[in-house]
């Protein structure tokens, strides 16, 4: 197992952590919520838009890490268009991914940008924060988009 | 032993090296460059092989009287007259055995802490103390209603001094101050500052964790009540440290854990403790440990402290310089004087991110809070990177991470194909 650098920072890392995708707030959102990781000071904001269990849009924010930044971007981008259980069997096949403790699957599709993350077991952490977020969001009762903002 | 005369010969690093069986690893394929002496630092074959030693035949201390627990014991006492030499402190009896600093803050907090405060009383710490000289004084407030007071730095990591008056006038019970920020590696004024709390009437403890291995410590001229340290950061092991305390406190202060070694007699329907340092020592101590760490101080005397020193400072220096010299890096902690330690950020990357990249270069720094999150805090970041030097550090290290910190650079920018 080699753990060149760029391996884990390829191309696809560095592209979404330096220019993420769908980043900022979703006024519209039906479902959010917040995770953080006091140890290292990462946090990720989720929201989404669900219509009749649809994933309709998905926006993030993110602070902290490469890794947790490329994660939420890869993330926002796989779940859009999707249902719900869709979305949690992607944060399911993201968990094993990562997990350097369990066989990797052979082909991850568009997850692949995160697999160099296996050789990392001090980040899995970080790509996993995003996912967290999502279940928590899609496992929390919907928010009226017209009602008062909960502050994040 | 006494140190030879050294004189202004300076210090050989690569024999020093070569001493370290650590620099024989290889870490992702690279030579290992290890510039986390602050986390912990490495151990040489002297300090190995003693601890060996002291494994291969051994015996409990205090209790027997057969050949091997003499030896034992005698070993055992000759560490803690040694701790006592090394840090200036006139009595052995005030040497306190434990498992390390944080454990010897406990100790004060939970003793002599717990006796002395009431409600409404204070406690005065720094804005630059690890969690370990800071937590167990919030638990302590909490647990008796006191007040924990907070001396603030400022943007360069010195200590406000000019407020010290104004929190000393509260009368604090007690002062706890580092003696170096192992995160901003500042050295603070602790002689000045222990004299003006033992003024304004406050008992005074150092944690000298990030000192003893940097810069002379003389507890008698520091002026202090408690100086706290730990073996693993003076290239002896972990799980060993000691608390010196002035005898009279000790004395004073009511026993710890309760067990077998500090007490003289015992019924069912009282006991009587032992004396200092004896009374804190309860159960069998991490003998082994304590043998490392009398080898490990013996070490250091042969290799000439002054001359270490020395050679740290001159290579803070460089690291410093050479560090300041790479664009867009920006050191955190700019003290007026500083030990081994050098915190730092890189643009916006985040610590993690290059700290990974480093690792793979062999290039072994810390990217984290280093349990200080209220420094972190002041600066507004989650976290830094920081290179800490230790006597087998040299100029060949600080270039190794100048030039992994550049392709680290290169590759976090979308930079390197």
């Amino acid at each position: 197992m080699t753990r060149d650098a760029a391996s884990l920072y390829r191309e696809l890392i560095v592209e979404h952590g330096q220019r993420p995708r769908n980043v900022g707030p979703l006024p519209e959102a039906t479902h959010e919520a917040k995770t953080e990781n006091p140890l290292c000071g990462d946090s990720v904001i989720i929201q989404l838009l669900v219509n009749s269990d649809c994933i309709v849009a998905a926006r993030f924010q993110a602070r902290g890490c490469m890794i947790s930044r490329a994660s939420a971007s890869v993330l926002s981008e796989l779940i859009v268009d999707r249902k719900a259980a869709e979305a949690l069997a992607m944060a399911d096949v993201l968990a094993v991914l990562v997990d350097a403790s369990v066989p990797a699957p052979t082909d991850a599709g568009p997850l692949e940008p995160l697999r160099g993350v296996r050789d990392f077991p001090a980040r899995k952490a970080c790509a996993t924060l995003p996912w967290e977020a999502l279940r928590r969001a899609l496992a929390g009762a919907p928010v009226d988009p017209a009602g008062p903002r909960r502050s994040l | 032993m006494a140190a030879r005369d050294l004189g202004d010969e300076k210090i050989d690093v690569s024999a020093v090296r070569a001493e370290f069986p650590a620099f024989a690893r290889r870490v992702n394929g690279r030579p290992l460059v290890y510039l986390d002496s602050a986390s912990t630092t490495q151990k040489p074959l002297a300090v190995i092989d003693a601890m060996r030693r002291a494994s291969e035949a051994t015996a409990n201390i205090h209790r027997g009287v057969h050949a091997l627990s003499v030896e034992a014991t005698d070993a055992f006492e000759a560490v803690r007259a040694k701790v006592a030499h090394k840090i200036g402190a006139r009595d052995p009896a005030e040497i306190v055995f434990v498992r390390g600093t944080t454990e010897a803050i406990n100790l004060v907090a939970q003793t002599y802490g717990r006796a002395r405060l009431r409600p409404g009383d204070r406690v005065l710490v720094t804005e630059l103390e690890h969690h370990s000289n800071l937590v167990p004084w919030q638990m302590l407030c909490r647990e008796k209603g006191a007040v924990l007071d907070v001396l603030p730095i400022d943007d360069r990591g010195d200590v406000l001094l000019e407020r010290l008056d104004a929190l000393l006038a509260r009368t604090p019970a007690i002062v706890a101050i580092s003696h170096v920020s192992n995160s901003l590696g500042t050295v603070l004024p602790v002689a000045a500052i222990a004299g003006r709390a033992k003024a304004a009437g406050a008992v005074v403890l150092v944690d000298g964790a990030q000192a003893v291995a940097h810069l002379k410590v003389d507890v008698e001229a520091i002026g202090c009540d408690f100086y706290a340290l730990s073996g693993h950061k003076l290239y002896g092991p972990t799980g060993v440290g000691v608390l010196w305390g002035r005898r009279a406190l000790l004395e004073q202060m009511p026993p710890w854990q309760g067990g077998g070694d500090m007490v003289v007699s015992v019924r069912f329907d009282e006991s009587t403790y032992r004396e200092v340092p004896h009374k804190f020592e309860a159960g069998t101590p991490d003998i082994v440990g304590a043998i490392g760490l009398g080898a490990a101080i013996d070490w250091l005397e042969a290799k000439g402290p002054d001359r270490i020193f020395a050679h740290e400072r001159d290579l803070l220096d460089y690291a410093t310089r050479t560090l300041e010299s790479i664009p867009h890096l920006r050191i955190i902690g700019t003290a007026r004087e500083k030990a081994a330690v050098v915190s730092f950020a890189v643009g916006d990357l985040h610590p993690h991110d290059v700290g990974t990249a480093l690792d793979l270069e062999g290039v072994a720094v810390r990217a984290g809070h280093h349990c200080a999150q209220p420094v972190m805090d002041h600066f507004g970041l989650p976290a830094t990177l920081r290179a800490s030097l230790g006597v087998y550090s040299d100029r060949s290290d600080i270039d190794a991470l100048a030039s992994g910190l550049e392709r680290a650079v290169s590759l976090l920018s979308g930079r390197t194909r």
